[in-house]
């Protein structure tokens, strides 16, 4: 092909233009589809509960990415601060994943189950009630502002369909029995997620007001699972090398 | 002769790319300057050089690891892995110079007795930078930067007025095993007169002008079956540290914002609520989150914030 040919044809030379950028990410991303070490094989990991999804739903929508990030880098000075580095198999069943690499508020990966339920809740309805210096907006009508769940079968079949393994028939529920355990299989199936999302809602009663599902119990759910999944002290420090 | 013929070359001039647009236009083949094109080419093979020490081209279901080498101990062996930010990471925790010096700050303040600590200049030097970062991670949620608490929900460190007792052995007990504070609520079993005269005795031990007759009713139920506060507060209500009652005479006021208040009706008003209503707070066990050394330093930490006994 003529140099002349692409340069004076506009459709062409956009078309192999996005060819060519595109080889820097492709060479990049592809590989880690198919190289065995990407992700790590860890004990723990599961899919969110039809509740812990929603409430990372209302993470989405609140743009709570746009100032955390949830990815502690292996460095000792974020070991120190928010804890064990985070592991690729941790966000496997995240999409997407929240990463980020723009921390304005503090990382979050590993902030389950370091405050109480009654903390997290006064906290995002009034950040500066408990943080004086915070400059971290309020979100009072989380608290207030019914959860819509009546969607949430969809929004876990639209997850199955990009690899998550929720599961909709017997066959895919027993075999998450065999992966996960019967009790986290039953949280998974998409046949139950209502009255699954409504059970966890009310036994853990996030918000404080187990009669009422509020996005708050949503929110605070997902909060306090992050990090959490995997037990560190089953692993050994040059475990986690041998992936990388 | 055509239009966008090149014109012939004159002396110093060099050549064009041979590309014309519109007719005539023609832009110069200049040579690349010497010093980008070298630069261009040392970059080249400085990435020759990368590829062949660091993990680079994806090969298979694999990569290359490269030549470069990372030497880390665990269980008491030499582990060496292909270079890679995590045994970085696993070396740098082990040997590298401020890892080294922290452990040996924490070993050695791990192995002193608080009394030691507590008089040892260089010892609270390391408590106080150590547990700076470590009380602002897991502390300062609640009782603040500083310590100083929220009135009404997160109680002061700062302060001689202590719920579960303000010895270093008693702090470190709290944070070991985490605390749950719990007085239950008198709604039902005061009604609103009762609650007040409470109120305004509890109020008069702090030295509150009350009326006299509310008072000497609210003495009472303090101290008799009816409220038996005194089971937990003490017959002096000095409290009792066992319990996590506190002190109601010191006029100190963690829970109940008594000094915010704008006169007597409503100082009676907010502890009588406060008295109706009941508390339950939870403080959380550290035990499974931090090394028993963490914790040695963090109670040494609170117990110089000021209010230490």
């Amino acid at each position: 092909m003529k140099h002349e040919s692409v340069e004076t044809n506009a459709g062409l030379l956009v078309i192999l233009t996005l060819a060519v950028i595109s080889i820097g990410g492709l060479v990049e991303i592809v590989p880690l589809f198919y190289i065995d070490d990407t992700i790590e094989e860890v004990e723990g990991v599961r899919p969110y509960t039809p509740l812990e999804q929603r409430g990372r739903d209302i993470y989405l929508r609140e743009g709570c990415y746009t100032c955390h990030s949830q990815m502690v880098r292996p460095f000792r000075d974020e070991m120190l601060r928010y804890g064990h580095y985070s592991l690729a198999a941790e966000s496997q069943f995240d999409h997407p994943f929240q990463w980020g690499s723009k921390r304005t508020g503090p990382d979050l990966a590993r902030v389950g189950g370091k405050y109480s339920n009654e903390w997290q809740v006064q906290h995002l309805i009034k950040p500066t009630s408990l943080v004086p210096e915070s400059i971290m907006p309020g979100y009072p009508w989380l608290a207030s502002t019914p959860l819509d769940f009546s969607d949430v079968e969809d929004r876990m079949i639209a997850l199955k369909r990009v690899g998550v393994p929720y599961s909709i028939n017997q066959q895919e529920l027993e075999a998450n029995v065999e992966r996960f355990g019967e009790e986290t299989a039953a949280m998974l199936d998409i046949n139950q997620a209502e009255d699954n999302l409504i059970a966890q809602a009310q036994q853990e009663n996030f918000d404080g007001d187990p009669s009422f599902i509020s996005e708050m119990d949503a929110i605070v759910a997902y909060l306090q699972v992050l990090g959490t999944m995997v037990d560190f002290n089953e692993y050994s420090e040059g475990e986690f090398a041998d992936f990388r | 002769m055509s239009t966008n013929e090149k014109p012939s070359k004159k002396p110093g001039e060099v050549d064009t790319t041979g590309h014309v647009w519109d007719t005539n236009l023609e832009e110069y083949n200049n040579p690349l300057p010497r010093w980008w094109l070298w630069g261009f080419y040392a970059t080249v093979v400085f990435a020759v050089v990368y590829w062949i020490l660091f993990p680079a081209w994806p090969v298979g279901d694999g990569f290359t690891k490269g030549l470069n080498t990372v030497t880390f101990t665990e269980d008491g062996e030499e582990v060496t892995t292909h270079w890679n930010t995590r045994s970085l990471l696993a070396r740098d925790m082990q040997t590298g110079t401020q890892a080294v010096r922290q452990r040996e700050m924490l070993e050695t303040v791990g192995a002193m007795e608080y009394d030691e600590i507590l008089a040892d200049v260089d010892a609270m030097g390391f408590v106080n930078a150590y547990a700076k970062g470590s009380f602002g991670t897991w502390c300062a949620a609640c009782h603040q930067t500083g310590g100083a608490g929220v009135v009404e929900q997160y109680p002061n460190l700062r302060d001689d007025h202590w719920l579960w007792g303000g010895t270093v052995e008693k702090i470190e007990e709290t944070l070991v095993l985490g605390r749950l504070g719990y007085m239950p609520g008198y709604r039902e079993s005061l009604n609103s007169d009762q609650l007040e005269e409470v109120a305004s005795y509890v109020l008069s031990l702090n030295g509150y002008e009350m009326n006299d007759e509310a008072v000497s009713a609210g003495a009472e139920i303090f101290t008799g079956e009816l409220g038996g506060c005194f089971q937990c507060h003490g017959m002096d209500a000095a409290g009792r540290t066992s319990q996590g009652a506190p002190n109601l005479t010191n006029n100190i006021w963690g829970l109940v914002d008594v000094p915010g208040a704008a006169d007597d009706a409503e100082r009676v008003a907010r502890v009588a609520s406060y008295v109706s209503g009941g508390v339950q707070r939870v403080m959380p066990a550290f035990s499974d989150r931090l090394s028993p050394t963490e914790i040695k330093v963090l109670a040494a930490y609170v117990h110089s914030l000021g209010g230490g006994q």
